[in-house]
């Protein structure tokens, strides 16, 4: 069972690879929000693995906790910038 | 075992939810069209991965454990309170700073 967690949570890793390239390529500011959005969320399971793998679930399940609620307020606080600032511009597509 | 197989399920459900949600968001031609795999399938993701998490922590019962089930239980309810409305503030952010949806004719992607 051990090995099914650890294989998952290198899968997991691999999906990042795909939400970073949104994050990092993305044509407008909002595109790399949606990316960075993405990772935050795999990233909770990803800490729930970690507890299960280290056998120490009751230390993780709060950082897990407070991740997701950090990763919410990021969000909800950047997006509320933007659109106060009139900074977002389209990039001109290639 | 039953429980086993149960949580592997379970996972694997999850999983292929999550991969829909990052094959979308690198696909898909559009930032509004981008948040449709980025809300919902992460948000689904996170619930069947954390109730496998959930169900396999309680393979061994005890109080203790059965709290820690609980609060797996808590980050379901709190991602379903909150992506959703993250997910709501970016496009509205979008929408404010007058960003045009993708329509048929502007095929640059």
């Amino acid at each position: 069972m051990l090995e099914f967690f650890l294989a998952v949570a290198l899968y997991l890793c691999f999906l990042m690879l795909f939400s970073l390239y949104r994050g990092i390529f993305g044509p407008t500011v909002l595109d790399r929000l949606v990316g960075a959005n993405a990772i935050g969320s795999k990233t909770v399971v990803l800490l729930l693995l970690i507890g299960v793998i280290y056998e120490r679930v009751g230390m993780f399940i709060d950082i897990a906790l407070a991740y997701a609620m950090l990763n919410f307020v990021a969000v909800l606080a950047a997006s509320r910038y933007f659109h106060k600032r009139k900074g977002l511009y389209e990039e001109s597509p290639e | 075992m039953l429980l086993d197989s149960l949580v592997v399920i379970i996972m694997v459900m999850g999983l292929v939810f999550f991969t829909g949600g990052a094959v979308g968001i690198i696909r898909m031609p559009d930032f509004y069209s981008r948040l449709h795999p980025a809300g919902k399938l992460d948000t689904l993701g996170i619930m069947a991965m954390t109730l496998g998490l959930a169900l396999y922590n309680l393979h061994h019962f005890s109080w203790e454990a059965l709290l820690i089930s609980l609060k797996m239980i808590l980050i379901i309810f709190f991602v379903f309170l909150s992506s959703p409305t993250a997910t709501h503030s970016i496009v509205d952010a979008g929408i404010r700073a007058g960003l045009k949806p993708w329509t048929k004719q502007d095929r640059r992607h």
